[in-house]
């Protein structure tokens, strides 16, 4: 039976139901909440625009001009040293991937634990977090970095001296120019003790260094922590990426032995969303400027290079080793290793539905950037004592190294398309690009041409 | 055996003199050879505004600085107890967690900054930021501090016998200011609160420890008005 055919004039006018492309209905939503609250938005994890990313660009393997390694057969070296510059003790690693910075806090404590019994059975490091070091997290670590930040919280000589690399926190990808933020009901009694707090408050660290303003400071505060560590361990300087080119030059000014970048895309556990979409530069365009400024110092490879903020992919690890850097960490990535995300948790041996828990949230599996909350549906980002059984540390670990072992070995398998034997020696050579802003921004041909925007070729 | 005995007692004291030797053998015997070299005090000589002079001790010992010192004297102190005879740098006694450090002329930016623990005490001036984001440390100044001083600081005791600059006490947490001069300005969140037995009970103490003559009851007491210690949606933000 035919529907009868509807007139024109009777039909409902679609330019009534056009939507705005400026004032789309995700910003209509921004404005109702502004006007009904008049406070901004605070969340968990990364960027979630679109940006000019590692999936831009593509390998060239070998094939006739050049000749690849046989892809299971032939030694594909990933050891790793990064702090080779002032360090007695440079860290050694068997593999270029290691665990982002993420505090005891943000974290539970299990997870922390499950974080460091993964580096260490993988032969990477992890690094602390704004908020102290963890028994836990020390003993579980082989490799631990203590990230010294403007908020001193829990930061003392003891722990100075028992970690295996300092690292001094200018900023990071997700809130450059921005301190860190952990709201009231993350901080519990433990949490508070540690960072000498009163539980319960929402607390903003400060975002500068309380006792030192610039480049010419932080050359004397780098060198007062290697007066305390006795030159023994590598100090790294982490960086927001913003004016990277500049960052770098002053932080290898500076003494540092590892220049750690962040790109836009890294993750935080809570920060207002302006910071998370609105500041900062893309992980891509941060490593190349970062390459550049080593190399015209004549530093690549005296100072390493350690990039980060949106790390997924074995494929996101080459290109980034492809483009210059020494190592990259992973943050929320890891976060999603061990469950972030995903419909149901494993607890007793056994699945149990976790949807509810994020409906309460008011969103789903797929969604949830819900950190800030402290009601973590899989037990992750959470301090309650309740919730955070649902993350078994020894199953953590588990799945953090089998997802760390993916990326290695698709690591491996590209380096070896490029007939590579040390992963170190993929090269920009090797890449080409598909987008003209991710040629710009990387620096290297689009596909099928010789332009490099800005550059050269046509 | 004996002859160790007599060589121990005679090493009682070691003196470093930087116009000979660095900061870095200074700093590694401290760190390395103190604790079994049975040396109580230790004399530096010619600090001449050096940085990281004596940072990370770890063992309690008596050092005095015979001059000038540059940024972080005495940082990350654990036990030892310090005297500058002479001016600071920025930074001096960062994140003490015990013992004591005092300094005899001024002290520039940051004094005492993220302290933990122990007694610093400035007999000059202190300048901007003095006790910035301290978390247990007892600062006493015997001058003026500059602005911004205890900014964010978390826990411990801020005296400051002569006058405070602009923002007092910004952003305060549990840590307590004492004032006996005048205060060109509170910074957000921070207020004047009466003094109590006990906070005269307190300034008396640390008055005495410090060697200040002054009488307790001619200081005012700031602390938190803990309006900031949770977000307020219908306020106007200041941050």
């Amino acid at each position: 039976m035919n529907k009868p055919v509807e007139h024109p004039a009777q039909a409902p006018k679609r330019i009534q139901r056009e939507e705005s492309a400026g004032f789309d209905r995700t910003v209509i939503d921004y404005i109702h909440n502004a006007a009904a609250h008049g406070l901004y938005e605070i969340r968990g994890l990364g960027a979630k625009r679109k940006l000019p990313h590692f999936d831009d660009l593509v390998f060239l393997a070998g094939s006739v001009s050049r000749y690849p390694l046989e892809g299971y057969r032939e030694k594909c070296h990933t050891k790793t040293v990064l702090g080779t510059r002032y360090a007695k003790k440079p860290v050694e690693l068997d593999i270029p991937i290691t665990f982002a910075g993420m505090s005891f806090g943000s974290l539970s404590a299990r997870v922390k634990e499950a974080l460091g019994r993964a580096a260490t059975e993988l032969g990477t490091s992890t690094t602390t977090g704004d908020g102290g070091m963890t028994q836990e997290e020390r003993q579980s670590s082989k490799t631990l970095v203590y990230q010294c930040l403007p908020s001193r919280y829990g930061f003392n000589p003891d722990d100075v001296r028992r970690a295996d690399a300092i690292e001094v926190v200018i900023g990071q990808g997700a809130k450059p120019g921005g301190g860190g933020m952990l709201l009231g009901q993350k901080v519990n009694p433990r949490v508070a003790k540690m960072r000498t707090l009163p539980e319960g408050i929402d607390q903003r660290s400060a975002c500068r260094h309380p006792d030192w303003t610039g480049p010419d400071d932080l050359v004397i505060k780098i060198n007062e922590l290697r007066e305390i560590t006795d030159w023994q361990v590598p100090i790294y300087v982490k960086i927001g990426a913003t004016r990277v080119y500049n960052d770098v030059k002053l932080a290898v000014h500076a003494g540092a032995d590892v220049v750690v970048v962040d790109g836009m895309q890294g993750g935080t556990a809570a920060t207002q969303s302006v910071f998370i979409e609105h500041v900062g530069i893309p992980t891509l365009a941060a490593l190349r400027q970062a390459v550049e400024a080593l190399e015209e110092l004549d530093m690549r490879g005296k100072v390493q290079l350690v990039i980060s903020g949106g790390i997924r992919t074995g494929a996101d690890v080459a290109k980034a080793l492809a483009l210059g850097a020494d190592a990259v960490s992973v943050g929320q990535g890891t976060l999603i290793a061990l469950g972030c995300n995903h419909e149901a948790y494993f607890q007793n041996g056994a699945n149990h539905s976790a949807e509810e828990d994020y409906a309460k949230l008011g969103t789903a599996p797929g969604y949830c950037h819900h950190c800030h909350t402290g009601r973590c549906p899989v037990g992750i980002t959470t301090q309650d004592a309740i919730l955070e059984q649902r993350l078994d540390p020894a199953v953590g670990a588990k799945r953090l190294k089998n997802y760390f072992k993916t990326m290695n070995m698709e690591l491996t398998t590209v380096a070896r398309a490029c007939g590579k034997s040390n992963v170190h020696h993929l090269e920009r050579e090797d890449l080409v690009a598909l987008t003209i802003e991710a040629a710009a921004m990387a620096r290297v041909p689009l596909a099928g041409t010789s332009w490099i925007p800005g550059v050269t070729g046509t | 055996m004996d002859s160790l005995t007599v060589e121990k007692r005679t090493t009682m004291d070691k003196t470093f003199d930087l116009a000979k030797s660095s900061v870095r053998e200074l700093n590694q015997f401290l760190h390395q050879d103190l604790a079994t070299s049975g040396v109580k005090h230790i004399d530096v000589l010619n600090p001449n505004g050096s940085h990281s002079i004596a940072v990370g001790v770890n063992h309690p010992v008596a050092i005095d600085i015979r001059g000038q010192g540059g940024y972080y004297v005495g940082g990350m102190n654990k036990f030892a107890d310090i005297t500058v005879h002479g001016n600071v740098g920025w930074g001096v006694a960062e994140n003490m967690m015990s013992g004591s450090v005092r300094v005899k002329g001024f002290a520039s930016e940051s004094a005492g900054a993220t302290g933990h623990g122990g007694t610093l005490i400035i007999e000059g001036d202190a300048s901007l930021r003095c006790g910035i984001s301290m978390k247990g440390i007892d600062i006493v100044v015997g001058g003026r501090v500059g602005n911004y001083s205890a900014f964010m600081a978390q826990a411990g005791r801020l005296v400051i016998c002569g006058d405070a600059g602009d923002a007092l006490g910004d952003s305060l947490y549990e840590a307590v200011i004492y004032v006996r001069g005048k205060i060109k300005s509170l910074g957000a969140d921070a207020q004047q609160e009466p003094m109590t037995a006990a906070d005269h009970a307190a300034v008396a103490e640390l008055l005495k420890r410090a060697g200040f003559p002054y009488d307790p009851t001619e200081f005012k007491r700031v602390a938190s008005a803990r309006s900031l210690y949770h977000w307020n949606a219908d306020a106007n933000q200041e941050y």
